[in-house]
């Protein structure tokens, strides 16, 4: 493959999964909306279009007519920096995520990922660090009080669990060796999935994603009812699209990371050896991937309609105390098995 | 000093808290496929009961004409001062009718004072909650809008006899 060619691959590859993360977001909204009021014995919006399907476009196109509102006493530059941050973050980590195998397209070999980095995971936990700065500065440039309040508990809540996330993460790279998402997705081939194999790894990095994508129990942030908005309510129009649009990516981008750390990717068990075409199997694998971060996706929704919020020390002590020890724990049970297993 | 005892200590389950999210996860699932309660308005609309005070309005009676003998007490009674009466005579039995009545709904509170009031049983709250209108001139409503027959405020009559 020549470099143009790679280069245009990648292109479309990056223009599928961007209009792919695009609507998912906005579906995503209306599902949290329609599922909130399912949960709640309402009917949700379903004025606009069949059942209320174009309700996101509504939405957005609102968001769109509104007036952008800067505080008098709001630092301008990174006021306006900061939506733009967290929503590169929330797209450009999606680069290292594989969502299926090496396929062959007019003749190429090409593997569905958009970059095959060899650090990949490092890559992820870099990004994500990154998104933190976003809700800081957020909240300390808007000059605010509730937002700075809510910039602050960010900061301290996403360092906290971030710690938990990376050892969790460690017994997965304990097991594949390899810090490339698509070994590790490999390492988990038929039921070796990273769930089954070290499930305390698997509840500290779920906990721990829900606390890194700020939603409920861990919506400390923005913490409605204490903050107002936290970070965003200095936030109008566009601005504040960009961190709903950003929130709801970084669900999708949590979900996939769990999915390929922890449920075997696009890997679906027993479809090889049912002699199925190769096509199919691969089709097949990629929607095994969609339906597993589907359903991941609707347990976030669900489990935000379901638990109240924690209060702010119990966070932290649930990050430091459990959550910490909890994950150095998983390191431990997974080296014990390669030792014992020699796997 | 003696240790506070709790009246019922957690325990090893309790404290992880995982049973306790599995149940409420079950609940909430429960109710996401369970019957929802919303009514679509514009298409179904909520029929009150007789005990519901919607506006006031003046009993027709069959022949046409409003039982109201124009006293003035529900006027004298309002705390909103929303009611305008004009009486006049009459050779019919009752002697006494008003020539003009008029609610302006935009003052009116909805108390039922006026039904409470009133000896004749003339006006009385309805079931009709749609009271919308674009200029204040129109939130004044006359004899054309207030009479309405004896028959649609059935409910009302007996949940008033039976109260009162």
């Amino acid at each position: 493959m020549t470099i143009l060619e790679t280069i245009l691959f990648t292109l479309g590859k990056i223009a599928v999964l961007f209009t792919l993360i695009l609507l998912t977001v906005s579906y995503l909204v209306y599902f949290e909306r329609r599922i909130s009021a399912w949960i709640q014995n309402r009917l949700g919006p379903n004025r606009v279009g069949w059942q209320g399907v174009l309700q996101p476009f509504a939405d957005v196109l609102k968001l769109l007519l509104k007036e952008d509102i800067v505080p008098d006493n709001a630092n301008h530059k990174i006021h306006a920096l900061a939506p733009m941050i967290i929503l590169f973050v929330a797209f450009s980590t999606y680069a290292v995520i594989p969502f299926g195998p090496t396929v062959t397209l007019f003749g190429y070999s090409v593997p569905l990922v958009v970059a095959d980095v060899n650090i990949g995971i490092l890559y992820v936990l870099a990004l994500t660090s990154i998104g933190v700065y976003s809700i800081t500065l957020a909240g300390w440039s808007s000059g605010s009080k509730y937002s700075l309040l809510g910039g602050i508990r960010s900061s301290a809540q996403m360092i906290s669990y971030e710690i938990s996330m990376g050892f969790s993460i460690g017994g997965v790279i304990l097991l594949s060796q390899s810090l490339r998402p698509t070994e590790i997705v490999l390492a988990q081939s038929g039921w070796m999935w990273n769930a089954f194999i070290q499930p305390i790894g698997f509840i500290t990095f779920l906990v721990s994603a829900f606390a890194e994508t700020n939603r409920l129990p861990f919506d400390l942030p923005e913490a409605e009812p204490e903050l107002v908005g936290g970070f965003h309510t200095e936030y109008s129009s566009m601005k504040f699209a960009g961190f709903f649009l950003a929130e709801y990516a970084n669900m999708i981008i949590a979900s996939a990371l769990i999915v390929t750390l922890y449920l075997g990717g696009w890997q679906l068990p027993l479809v090889d050896s049912l002699g199925l075409p190769g096509g199919v199997v691969i089709a097949l694998q990629i929607l095994g991937f969609l339906l597993k971060m589907g359903l991941l996706l609707f347990f976030f929704l669900w489990v935000r309609w379901t638990l109240p919020r924690f209060r702010y020390d119990q966070l932290m002590s649930l990050g430091w105390k459990v959550m910490f020890p909890l994950s150095l724990i998983n390191i431990i049970w997974v080296a014990v098995l390669i030792m014992i297993f020699n796997i | 000093m003696a240790e506070k005892k709790r009246l019922k200590d957690l325990t090893f389950w309790d404290k992880i808290y995982i049973p306790a999210i599995l149940n409420g996860l079950a609940l909430t699932f429960k109710n996401l496929l369970g019957p929802k309660f919303t009514l679509q308005y514009p298409e179904e609309k909520f029929i009150p009961t007789g005990s519901y005070r919607g506006r006031p309005v003046l009993v027709e009676e069959k022949n046409g004409v409003e039982r109201c003998v124009a006293c003035a007490l529900c006027a004298r009674v309002c705390p909103a001062l929303a009611i305008e009466i004009q009486a006049a005579e009459t050779e019919s039995e009752k002697e006494r009718y008003p020539e003009k009545f008029e609610i302006n709904m935009l003052r009116c509170i909805f108390c039922g004072f006026c039904e409470d009031v009133c000896p004749e049983e003339a006006i009385v709250m309805s079931k009709d909650y749609e009271l919308a209108f674009d200029n204040r001139e129109d939130g004044i409503y006359g004899k054309d809008k207030l009479l309405i027959p004896v028959e649609e405020l059935k409910d009302r009559i007996e949940f008033l006899r039976g109260y009162k």
